[in-house]
């Protein structure tokens, strides 16, 4: 117990680092001729990067069966949901200078900032029902709530391969990386679907021979 | 015995480059100066000194041309290390070390198409064919960034009245370097490779339009697109092309890289114009490098008065 908890605080602990790197950078004035372009690609990065990770806990999980992985799964999504608003806090202030007309226009105009700003929103709920008590409440319905995160992950991808002007090498690694863990997912419901029918048939034939 | 330690300078307590180099402008001033007072019998030292060829090689000879603007010049650090050269890589932040494998001697640059006189000029005699200016330019790049830099060159119509263009040339077409063992970007194909500019003829002979050899009194810098380029002020960075090897007239307007890539994103013309968006952001501001808030953008970046009147009677919405 008590080392699952040290894990965790080492993870929380690792998970800041991004944040903190840019922080430091930006405090040393390394950031480059455009800071602004760094922290909102850094942030965006990370966004993803925690999303899949999120995404690749219970792949993980059920191959190896090490199954306290999951205790960090809301972890990671929060983290995810962390940077995507730091992402969204980028854009608003230092793109739009909280020029909420301004920002309105582009969210229905520019259909790479309509995914985006999607992809955002919809893991707002998700932050707000991870609560221990919030689960209990919802009860079976949470699950379905969460899987909210398929929608939003789809659209970071895409918002991202919308952005780019001609080079779609790394959106091309985000997309390869949820098309494996959405891809494992619907294998795997495919199977849990079969799975009844082939027992029922195994017991039919085995009554069948009288054994 | 004492021992005194030596004080440790900050960097940025050492003087700033546009500093140094206005020192370096008043040395040459002087220098100028004695020259002019030593006039006749005297030889000229610098004419036994080698050749500037690579980056950040000061050029001789550079008078302060016009069209300059007093704004407040971009930080050579930054000209220098934030460039979209995707022939080395689509990062702007590693052009400045992936450019270091590039050779810019020998280069030659092909002159030819629908001119009267065709000809291969070597870089050294095409550096030599008019008085290098120092011209102050905005320069605005389509992503919404943009700078103020002293370019180093001259109007690319001395070339233009050198190999006399015939009467049916109504386009002229540039093309930078492909060259995959030198420049690691062009092993994927990111664009049509290799990248190739256009101007309308009349754009080309357009004195605004610099033939540019170096930036900060300077050689150009690899990543800044050495040894030659064409710097377009009212258009778009991307018209700009760099590391020329060919110059071709024509009579149909010529395919561009960023165009053929993106037809609907990038027009032939791409003058930098706030009311005409990008399809996927707006043009109306942009963030001058070093500052913090952004400011508006300028029809023709700011050169109206001296480009306007080429584009009379043209939709730019149509023809953007």
């Amino acid at each position: 117990m008590l080392k699952l908890k040290l894990l965790k605080l080492a993870v929380f602990l690792a998970a800041l680092i991004p944040l903190a790197r840019l922080g430091w950078k930006a405090y040393q004035h390394m950031l480059g001729a455009n800071p602004i372009e760094v922290i909102t690609h850094s942030t965006g990065d990370w966004t993803l990067i925690f999303l899949m990770l999120t995404l690749g806990i219970t792949p993980l999980r059920k191959l190896t069966g090490q199954h306290w992985l999951i205790r960090f799964r809301r972890m990671t999504g929060l983290f995810a949901f962390f940077y995507a608003s730091l992402h969204f806090t980028t854009y608003i202030f230092l793109d739009k200078f909280f020029d909420v007309n301004e920002m309105l226009k582009d969210i229905a105009k520019r259909k790479f900032i309509t995914v985006g700003f999607t992809a955002f929103v919809l893991l707002i709920p998700l932050a707000v029902t991870s609560t221990q008590g919030m689960i209990r409440r919802l009860g079976k319905r949470w699950q379905m709530l969460h899987r909210l995160i398929y929608i939003s992950a789809t659209a970071g991808v895409v918002h991202y391969w919308w952005l780019v002007k001609a080079d779609v090498r790394k959106p091309q690694y985000y997309a390869l990386a949820l098309t494996l863990l959405l891809g494992y997912r619907l294998l795997a419901a495919q199977r849990k679907k079969a799975a009844p029918a082939r027992l029922a048939a195994q017991s039919r034939a085995q009554a069948a021979t009288g054994a | 015995m004492l021992i005194k330690k030596t004080a440790d300078i900050r960097s940025s307590q050492v003087t700033s480059k546009s500093l140094y180099l206005d020192r370096r402008k008043f040395l040459a001033g002087a220098a100028t100066l004695a020259g002019a007072v030593a006039v006749g019998g005297v030889a000229c030292v610098s004419a036994a000194a080698p050749e500037p060829t690579q980056g950040g090689q000061k050029l001789p000879g550079v008078v302060k041309g016009q069209f300059n603007t007093d704004e407040k010049q971009t930080p050579y650090k930054d000209i220098t290390n934030y460039n979209n050269f995707y022939e080395f890589a689509t990062d702007k932040y590693e052009p400045a070390a992936l450019a270091k494998s590039l050779r810019t001697r020998p280069w030659t640059v092909k002159v030819e198409g629908m001119v009267q006189k065709p000809k291969t000029y070597d870089i050294d005699s095409l550096l030599k064919l008019a008085t290098l200016e120092e011209r102050v330019y905005r320069h605005r790049c389509v992503e919404g960034w943009s700078m103020v830099i002293p370019w180093v060159g001259y109007s690319f119509s001395k070339l233009i009245s050198q190999v006399q263009p015939l009467g049916s040339a109504k386009y002229v077409e540039f093309t930078t370097l492909n060259d995959p063992a030198q420049m690691p970007g062009v092993r994927y194909r990111v664009l049509d490779w290799p990248y190739t500019e256009g101007l309308r003829l009349d754009e080309a002979n357009h004195p605004l339009a610099l033939l540019t050899f170096g930036l900060y009194g300077e050689v150009l810098p690899n990543q800044d697109g050495a040894p030659v380029r064409i710097v377009l002020p009212w258009k778009y960075g991307f018209k700009s092309c760099k590391s020329i090897v060919r110059i071709r007239f024509m009579d149909k307007e010529p395919a561009t890289a960023w165009n053929k890539a993106a037809p609907n994103e990038y027009g032939f013309y791409s003058n930098v114009n706030p009311n005409v968006d990008h399809p996927r952001w707006s043009q109306a501001k942009e963030r001058r490098i070093g500052e913090f808030f952004k400011r508006p953008t300028l029809m023709f970046n700011g050169y109206r008065d001296q480009v306007a009147s080429m584009y009379a009677g043209m939709d730019l919405k149509k023809y953007y």
